[in-house]
């Protein structure tokens, strides 16, 4: 077994497991904890209205805190923007989606790819300095967020020396690309990269909270 | 405690500033402060607020949404990083990782001393305003934490010095500022011959049981006159009580959970007694929060009665014309108490009765439900050495209201009003903040009166 095919094998099996136990485990865990019952006499009766308002809404800041968070949302939302295009609307990935799922859907030409690729990376070593220099971001941080950094950065890097090669073989770069997705699904279920799941339960459990009260969500 | 350690005579209220400070109670051993800090953080740990503890992605926006870290600048005020203890504990102990961080190694310890260097930021420098929870890009209600984490610092004996003198006050008095039933009856028969008022106390059966704070019967007793005067005009069959007139919960902001209990008790048995229909809330933000979201949880079944902030009781009354206004020659602005408006939901209460109370109402920047607070809430206006920092952050709030450039500045928490004239004082500031209820009084219809 070569390298490529321990990656495309073995390697990636095993991480995705990891990665469905893990983060299942990651949720039941949270979950399985009581659920208080709240007596109090709500104010509105859509508990789901409101969990599936914050839901959406959170993922835009409210006007009267946009001009402060701007440098965050900029590069928020160009990494995850990033993100969502190089992997899935690359055409080979859409390919290996297809021998996974049994669908397809259209995809970028490689040169777009490549330019946000490029573009993803330099948001990412931005945030990086932001994370390192900011007085909050650097009191708050901790291993997880530098390494969670990395770990979701790396299949973007590895992917876009591919065409670029620097006299690598061509199966071993592709290896390497398919170790760090390995690794980064490993990585999810453990980290702040879970906030890909968890995201849904806590926006919606405030949500359903402060509808209840008819308090701004 | 003798009555004298208060300071009555303050622009706000709480004890005399002590010669030496008792930030620590009891003589725990520091293993002991730290597991019952710990143990009593994860009393009722729900699934809540484990989400909440997990989903934190360490973006720092919640600091952009706090008014200490934007009047300061300093990242420790950092709202997610006044829970750091016992994030780390969390991870630690309960979490779903847990045995693999304790395993490895990944998460510390919580050491004594750390949680008394985060009685600050717990204390001193949270009004639990929960403006932070409303920037979250996860959704985490950092301000429910914050009172969690209080109810830990409690029964480890980490609660600032005034705080749990006030609130210890509460639970062995029944009235932080030592108010007792009889002097309660005395203050009420002054504002009976002062307004000339009918003030119903102690009657055996009322459909509306109207509750007071201290701060109001000690500092603003017009507010037990005012309160009178609305409820006879509406015709209503009402009483104070003597055995459940208190309405703060210091039980509640200093994190015990029994005190807490012990106060909300005392008016359901009395709303109860009476067969009240109606526990009626006075001006006081922390006692809506209190009673009006976690008073049947307290009781552990729905209460058997309705409970309104009086401002929802007035807009209710002048939209269904039960009670008449006359307009207010004067341009008003109205600053929302954190825990009625943003936390509570009834940030149109207020507005639908100024809509009625006066012609020019001015709202203010960013405010509503994103209003800064006062800064005098959570307790904090309670403790002295907090008083330095409280005073800097109240520049946010005398931005946003002179930028009204309105003639009055109304409210309808008796606590921010401590904290606006204390910082009025302080500053030598043009405005303060007045009573929305005794406006409404004193503005009543004649039909009415």
């Amino acid at each position: 077994m070569n390298l490529l095919e321990f990656a495309r094998g073995p390697a990636l099996q095993v991480a995705v497991y990891i990665f469905i136990i893990g983060s299942l485990w990651r949720l039941l865990g949270i979950l399985w904890l009581q659920k208080k019952r709240d007596f109090s006499e709500r104010r509105n009766g859509r508990k789901i209205r409101g969990a599936l308002k914050v839901i959406w809404n959170r993922a835009f800041t409210a006007p009267v805190f946009r001009e402060a968070t701007k440098h965050a949302r900029f590069m928020g939302y160009t990494l995850h923007i990033g993100l969502f295009v190089t992997v899935f609307l690359f055409i080979p990935h859409i390919v290996f989606f297809k021998g996974l799922i049994g669908i397809d859907w259209p995809g970028l030409p490689n040169n777009v790819i490549f330019f946000v690729g490029v573009i993803t990376v330099g948001v990412g070593v931005a945030i990086l300095i932001r994370r390192m220099t900011h007085p909050v971001l650097r009191l708050i941080s901790n291993f997880d967020d530098y390494f969670s950094w990395l770990v979701t950065l790396l299949p973007v890097i590895t992917g876009l020396i591919m065409p670029i090669r620097f006299g690598v073989r061509w199966e071993t770069l592709l290896a390497i690309h398919i170790l760090s997705v390995a690794l980064l699904l490993i990585w999810i279920p453990f980290s702040k990269l879970s906030h890909a799941f968890l995201l849904i339960v806590s926006r919606g459990t405030t949500g359903a909270i402060l509808e209840r009260r008819g308090a701004r969500t | 405690m003798s009555s004298n350690q208060f300071d009555l005579e303050s622009k706000r209220l709480s004890i005399k500033e002590p010669e030496i400070r008792y930030d620590k109670q009891g003589d725990l051993s520091d293993e002991e402060r730290v597991q019952k800090a710990m143990a009593n953080f994860a009393k009722d740990f729900g699934s809540t607020a484990a989400v909440y503890l997990d989903s934190c992605i360490h973006c720092g926006m919640c600091a952009d949404a706090c008014h200490y870290y934007v009047a300061t600048g300093d990242p420790k005020y950092t709202p997610i990083w006044k829970l750091e203890p016992f994030k780390q504990a969390y991870k630690r102990e309960v979490g779903p990782f847990a045995l693999i961080y304790r395993l490895l190694g990944l998460k510390k310890k919580v050491t004594a001393e750390q949680l008394q260097e985060w009685q600050h930021l717990i204390y001193d420098s949270c009004t639990v305003c929960g403006r932070c929870s409303l920037i979250c890009p996860m959704g985490i209600d950092i301000a429910s934490l914050v009172a969690m984490a209080r109810n830990g610092m409690f029964e480890a004996g980490l609660v600032p010095h005034e705080l749990h003198a006030v609130a210890e006050r509460a639970e062995v008095d029944g009235s932080p500022l030592g108010v007792t039933p009889k002097l309660f009856e005395e203050r009420l028969e002054w504002m009976e011959d002062e307004h000339e008022v009918t003030i119903n106390i102690d009657e055996e059966q009322a459909d509306v049981l109207a509750v007071i704070s201290s701060i109001e019967i000690q500092k603003y007793p017009d507010a037990m006159a005012a309160t009178a005067k609305i409820l006879n005009a509406a015709r209503e069959s009402w009483t104070f009580r003597t055995d459940g007139f208190e309405a703060t919960n210091f039980g509640m902001m200093s994190g015990n959970v029994e005190w807490q209990k012990n106060t909300s008790m005392r008016i359901i048995d009395a709303a109860i007694k009476v067969g009240a229909k109606l526990v009626l809330l006075p001006e006081c933000g922390h006692a809506y929060m209190a009673l009006r979201w976690m008073g049947a949880n307290i009781y552990g079944k729905p209460l058997p009665f309705k409970v309104q902030h009086i401002s929802e009781y007035l807009a209710d009354s002048l939209n269904s014309g039960k009670l008449k206004v006359k307009k207010v020659d004067k341009s008003v602005t109205f600053h929302d108490p954190c825990q009625i408006s943003r936390r509570g939901g009834a940030t149109q209460a207020p507005r639908d009765v100024l809509k009625h109370l006066c012609t020019d109402y001015r709202e203010m920047p960013g405010g509503g439900d994103y209003n800064w607070c006062c800064g005098g809430g959570g307790g904090v206006v309670t403790i002295l050495r907090a008083d330095k920092l409280r005073y800097k952050v109240f520049k946010l709030k005398m931005e946003q209201v002179e930028a009204t450039e309105a003639d009055t500045l109304l409210s309808s928490c008796s606590n921010c009003r401590q904290n606006f004239d204390d910082c009025q004082s302080h500053y030598d500031w043009k405005y303060t903040a007045e009573s929305l209820l005794e406006l409404v009084a004193e503005n009543l219809e004649e039909a009415n009166a």
